[in-house]
This record gives structure tokens, sequence and C-alpha cells, in this order.
């Protein structure tokens, strides 16, 4: 009887300041060991861009011709050109598979875990973004490490400083809405339906691979439609950063874009108005 | 009609669910449900496939909130302090939910740290815990290298962790051979016994069930029937715990099978 008393009368574990911190170091260190030990899902977020770069880019250099616009101060090539956007693409692809993993993979057990944790949701939710922006991190460096050694680099060295706060809110803002629609979407089979339904439109209807006014050219329709997409925003936002400056329209959009999906996030798996309640049952979520 | 115990009700209750309804659209999940579940018991939540278990479940953990009555673990309402009633539940869900990449200790180091327990007080809690399950020698083993009824030991000695006062099982041994089956429920008892932990077992096979202990029929989203498995037999006018559960729920279906939502 004195056992049970023990146990019922243990003394409550508070929900402390530290608390918090240990709570997103833990996710954050998780997100990191599960991104060292799958080799795979590292060696194609470094190989996807750097196919783009070494032949994509090397093809396209004679045909695509990029006149000087900000914030480029002389001609340069057209790898240095969608350097920005490969690195915006690699944060989306990364954003999208850390959250729509929670959908297929077996991973939504892992979300369940990670939400009877007695810290609020949003917290959680929050956590979990900044372990994806963390990998998305060094997923960037690595690619801008090898790119180097293409010759594509800013013009001082400087700009691998000013890129990183940049990159915080580009990842911030795509790892939200990578959030946000692993709860909407339930029904993606694979993330090949999520590359043609989001990833592609979202990249090709950008700046990343070519300047707005040659789109303007071509399109008014595609120019508003690249104007309109919180992508173009993001990759004007890195270009910028690795010169240096700031682009701030760009700024701006991004960072409504990331409090948007973010409260996005979190009211869909938010325990009361939540989408995992009404959308049919606990298999919604299991 | 339900079956009223003839022991008294226990003077706190360590997990209460008093009137929950839940709907899914227009499919009753749950339909006024109402239990307690002792300190120190083996509480057997005996339904089948779609009773609404899981969705019991998501409520108590609060995946999702009761929208009517009131769930209690230790007298903490799960929708009002969310954050007490969470810290004193140990949860183990139905799906796998280990990282099968990362070691048996890293799993259960990134749970002390969902629940604030810095790394020091972690690994000595972790320890313990897999102890606890006769586990320790697997420690630094990637859970891909366990049997399917060593990850259940793991998620036990997980959701034991940070020293939860009431434990929720949601229909742990599917997928277990018999051997496994029998040393997972050994070794909960052993932790009723020893520790005064509470348990509620989800389960639809009623070969779990110990005389002992306290029985909770759930059947299309209601409690047909709650007390001692003596009890239930009585009502059913037989001496097998299946039989009764099947009689039970068979009566559940005759007056009205397809209950409008409430």
């Amino acid at each position: 009887m004195s056992a049970i008393a023990d146990v019922t009368a243990r003394p409550q574990r508070e929900v402390t300041a530290k608390g918090y911190l240990v709570c997103l170091t833990g996710i954050v260190w998780r997100e990191g060991l599960r991104f060292l030990h799958q080799r795979g899902r590292f060696l194609s977020a470094l190989v996807r861009p750097l196919v783009w770069l070494f032949i994509f880019a090397a093809g396209f250099r004679a045909t695509l011709g990029v006149s000087i616009i900000p914030p480029y101060e002389t001609y340069i090539l057209y790898e240095v050109y969608i350097a920005p956007g490969l690195m915006a693409m690699i944060q989306l692809f990364n954003g999208l598979q850390s959250s729509l993993s929670m959908v297929y993979d077996r991973e939504v057990g892992a979300m369940r875990i990670l939400l009877v944790s007695p810290y609020p949701r949003w917290f959680l939710l929050v956590s979990k973004l900044t372990a994806g922006i963390a990998v998305s991190l060094l997923q960037v460096y690595a690619f801008l490490f090898v790119a180097y050694f293409w010759d594509v680099a800013p013009d001082s060295h400087w700009g691998y400083v000013t890129v990183l706060p940049a990159l915080l809110l580009t990842g911030f803002m795509l790892g939200a809405m990578g959030l946000a629609m692993s709860s909407v979407f339930k029904q993606l089979e694979n993330f090949a339906s999520v590359m043609n339904f989001v990833i592609f439109p979202m990249f090709f209807a950008s700046s990343a691979l070519y300047p707005l006014w040659r789109v303007q050219q071509s399109s008014e329709l595609l120019f508003a439609i690249c104007r309109w997409n919180p992508f173009t925003h993001a990759v004007e936002l890195i270009r910028f950063a690795l010169y240096g400056q700031i682009e701030w329209t760009a700024l701006a959009v991004v960072s409504g874009c990331s409090i948007v999906f973010l409260l996005a996030a979190v009211f869909a798996y938010d325990p009361s108005t939540g989408l995992t309640a009404r959308r049919g049952g606990p298999d919604a979520a299991k | 009609m339900t079956v009223t115990s003839q022991i008294p009700p226990p003077a706190s209750a360590a997990l209460k669910v008093s009137g929950v309804t839940h709907s899914f659209g227009s499919k009753t999940a749950l339909d006024d449900v109402s239990l307690e579940a002792p300190a120190g018991a083996f509480t057997a939540l005996v339904g089948q496939n779609g009773a609404g278990k899981t969705t019991l479940f998501s409520l108590i953990t609060r995946l999702y909130n009761n929208t009517s009555g009131s769930i209690e673990v230790l007298g903490e309402d799960v929708r009002r302090s969310p954050a007490r009633a969470l810290a004193r539940l140990g949860v183990v869900f139905q799906a796998r939910t280990l990282d099968l990449e990362l070691t048996v200790m890293q799993n259960l180091l990134y749970h002390a740290a969902l629940h604030g327990i810095g790394r020091r007080e972690a690994k000595r809690l972790a320890a313990a815990a897999l102890g606890r399950v006769s586990l320790e020698s697997r420690a630094s083993d990637k859970v891909r290298a366990l049997s399917g009824g060593q990850m259940r030991r793991v998620e036990i000695a997980r959701a034991l962790l940070h020293g939860p006062a009431f434990l929720l099982l949601d229909e742990p041994t599917v997928g277990l051979d018999i051997g496994s089956r029998r040393t997972l429920i050994d070794e909960v008892r052993r932790l009723i016994t020893e520790d005064g932990i509470g348990v509620l077992w989800a389960t639809h096979l009623t070969d779990e069930i110990a005389a002992a202990d306290r029985v909770v029929v759930l059947h299309q989203g209601k409690v047909m029937a709650k007390g001692t498995p003596r009890e239930l037999c009585a009502r059913a006018k037989t001496d097998d715990v299946g039989a009764a559960f099947m009689t039970i729920v068979g009566e559940g279906e005759r007056p009205a099978p397809q209950k409008a939502s409430a």
C-alpha cells in the first residue's frame, strides 16, 4: 500500500524555463542524429542542387545571358545567378521532407510522441521547425562549400556570414509551410506528388532560374505569378544577403509568410480547433 | 444498463473519464463514456476494433480536446492543465513509435528531453527504466536490431522514464508472439505490484485479463459494462470471460444497432 502512495504522491515535475531549453535542444539533437544516420538523404540533398549547378547551368550558360542587375555589379556567370535559387531549393525540399515525412514513412508515430510532451503545442512545433532549419543550414553550407571550388562564390567571404540570417528566415518560412501542409494533406501518397504539385511549381515560377524581367518579356501573367510566389522572395532575400545587402520587400514578404504559415500550423495542430480533431478520427494522427 | 461494480469505487481514481462524447463529423466515436481506473491496479479496456479505444486514448493524451465531459489524471484536468496531466502520464501507442535508426538509449534520451529532463538525470533514469524491463544490456543497440517484443518493452521503459503515476497502453500486444506477449503482460503486472502504478490496458484479447483486474467493456463508443471478470461472467451467465464479453457486446447490438449521433 505504501508503494501505491509513493507513486501518486511523487512530486510533480514542473514545466520550467530550463525545461523548455532542454526540450528544444532534445528535439534539435534528435533531428540532427536522424539526419546523420540517413546518409542517403544528405547525399541527395547535396547532389540535387549540384546537378543543377554542374549540368543544367553549364548547359544554359551560353543560352541565357544575365545582364547586370542588382545585387550584381558586373556580368556574372549563370551558375552564380542560380546559386541562391538552389540554396532556397535545398531548404524547400528539406522543409517539405521533414514535415511531410510525418504523413507517411510511419513517422507519424513520432509525431504522437512529440505531442504528448507536457510542453505547449506551439513550442513543440517551433522546436521541430528550429530542428529542420538547423538541418537545412548544414545542407546549404555543404552545397556552398562544393560550389566554392566551382568558382561559384559571393564577392566577399563575408557573404557566407551575411547570408546566414536570411537562410534562417527562409528556412523558417519554408519549414513552417511544410508543417502546415503536413496537417492538411493526408492523401499524399509519396513524395512525387509533392514534387509535382508544390516543389516544381514554386521553384519554376520564381526568380530562381531566370531574372523576373526576362519572365515579364515572355508573359505578364507568369510575371505576376512569380511576384506573388513567396519562394521568389526567399530566393531574392538570399541573393541580396550573399552580397551583404537587404532586399526589403523580400524581407517583408518572407517574414509575413513565416508568421502566416506558422499560425496555420499551430492552428492545424491545436487540440481544440485543430484539423487532427476534425478529420476522421484517431487515424488522422496515428 | 451497465453492471455496477460491487467493489467500492476507489477513493481517488488515478484516471477519471466522465461523460465524454466525441464525434468525427456525423460519426459518434464515443458516446457518454465514463470510467475510472485506480492507481496500483490493472484496468482492462476491452473492445473490438473500432469500439472507440484509440479515440479515447487520443483524448486522454490530448491529441485533441474532449468537447464534452471531463478527463482527469490524478485530479488534473487534461484540458484545463494539460502540462500537469501529461507529465503524470506514460503512454504506449498502438503504432510503433521508436526511431529505428537510433539506439535504444538515444530514443529514451529524446523522450526525456521532451519532458524537460536534463541529460545527466535522463541517463540515470533511462538506465533505471531499461532495468525495469530487463533490457539494460541493449542500451547502445540500434532499435532496428531488436525483436518486436523487445521494442514494445523499450516503449514501456520510455513511458516509465519520467516517473508517471499512470500508464496507458493501447493494444500493446498486437503483432507479438505468445512468448513475448506473456513477458510483456507479466512485466506490466509487476510494475503495478512493485511500483503501485495504475494501468489502463486496451485490448481485444480477453485472455489477457486476470481475475483481480477491473474490466471496462467498450462497444460502438459506449461503455457496456464495468466490473470484475467474475461480475461480467455472472451477468452473462457463463464462466468464460471471452464468452461474457461476446454476450455483453451482443446485447448492445440488439436494441439499436445504428445509433444516431447524439
